[in-house]
């Protein structure tokens, strides 16, 4: 299966949802106008993903901001990594937050208790 | 004496205003103010926890006129804008002022202010439940907005929304929104 892959813009992350590694990441930030317009080629590639997925899966997120409008598609994208997680695969999601960023991690654990795959939660220090 | 939609403007006396903008809310206007403050706030040297908080609220403002604002008035003096909205950012010492304002026909008045309204009378433990509520069961609307901008603007200002109505003609108000983004601890 190819990879889902979207260069970064000022208002969209960068994607990268490689099949052979197992290995997806949404990079940046989400502040689209339209974010049903941007995350639907996403939904489309995880539900053909779903299909005949690897039997381990690490998604990381690591996002500066996002908008209120994206956070609605980012549950949406976990709700399928949910579904391939139900049907007995391994699904990882590490949530990425900066150091002193309450809010970014408080999003996280949002949809770490709506969701239900493995969190971790990880601070980037530098 | 006309209306004048940026009195109330200057009846807010506190702070030095960093940007004003009034005109057409745009995709491109969005992402000239995003990065005109963004600059700003790293010029001033401003803490990240802080400058996120401003960020973030200023992407929700900006995009809840973008989805909701209604037409202007016929007789209004801009027609140009399809969308039009008004921003003021103003520095205060220990934080910042965002105000929006646009026009808002008055039959949309009452749900409008009773969403803030609810908003403003829940606790901060509430609104975070609120927005976890909205986002595990209310669809993104065909207006592309999710519902969840003011709760938002709540939840990470920690403040209560200042808001005013102020009646244009019969058909139409000018709703302004006064947002107080600080550093508190929460």
């Amino acid at each position: 299966m190819e990879p889902f892959i979207s260069e970064p813009t000022a208002k969209t992350p960068s994607v990268r949802f490689d099949a052979n590694a197992g290995i997806f990441e949404i990079k940046g930030r989400s502040i689209p106008e339209n974010s049903v317009e941007f995350y639907k080629p996403i939904l489309d590639w995880l539900e053909k993903y779903k299909e005949n997925p690897l039997s381990k899966t690490e998604v990381n997120i690591r996002l500066e901001y996002f908008n209120t409008s994206s956070s609605k598609c980012i549950l949406d994208v976990f709700k399928k990594l949910e579904a391939i997680h139900k049907a007995k695969n391994e699904v990882q999601i590490n949530w990425y937050y900066e150091e002193d960023d309450e809010d970014m991690l408080e999003a996280g654990e949002d949809y770490e208790s709506i969701i239900r795959v493995p969190f971790k939660m990880i601070e980037i220090t530098d | 004496m006309g209306f004048d939609i940026e009195s109330y403007l200057s009846e807010q006396k506190n702070g030095e205003v960093i940007l004003y903008y009034k005109g057409n809310i745009d995709s491109d206007v969005i992402n000239h103010v995003l990065d005109t403050v963004e600059d700003k706030l790293v010029s001033l040297n401003e803490q990240a926890r802080l400058r996120k908080k401003v960020y973030n609220v200023l992407v929700e403002s900006l995009q809840n006129l973008y989805h909701h604002v209604d037409k202007v008035p016929e007789d209004f003096e801009d027609q140009s804008a399809e969308k039009f909205g008004l921003l003021m950012i103003k520095k205060l010492d220990d934080g910042y002022k965002i105000i929006t304002g646009n026009f808002i026909r008055k039959e949309n008045i009452e749900k409008l202010e009773e969403k803030i309204k609810r908003i403003n009378r829940s606790s901060q433990e509430e609104i975070k439940e609120l927005y976890k509520f909205i986002l595990n069961h209310q669809r993104i609307t065909n207006k592309g907005g999710g519902g969840l901008g003011l709760v938002d603007i709540a939840r990470k200002t920690g403040n209560k929304l200042e808001y005013h109505f102020k009646e244009y003609n019969k058909e139409h108000s000018f709703f302004y929104l006064n947002i107080l983004v600080n550093d508190t601890e929460k």
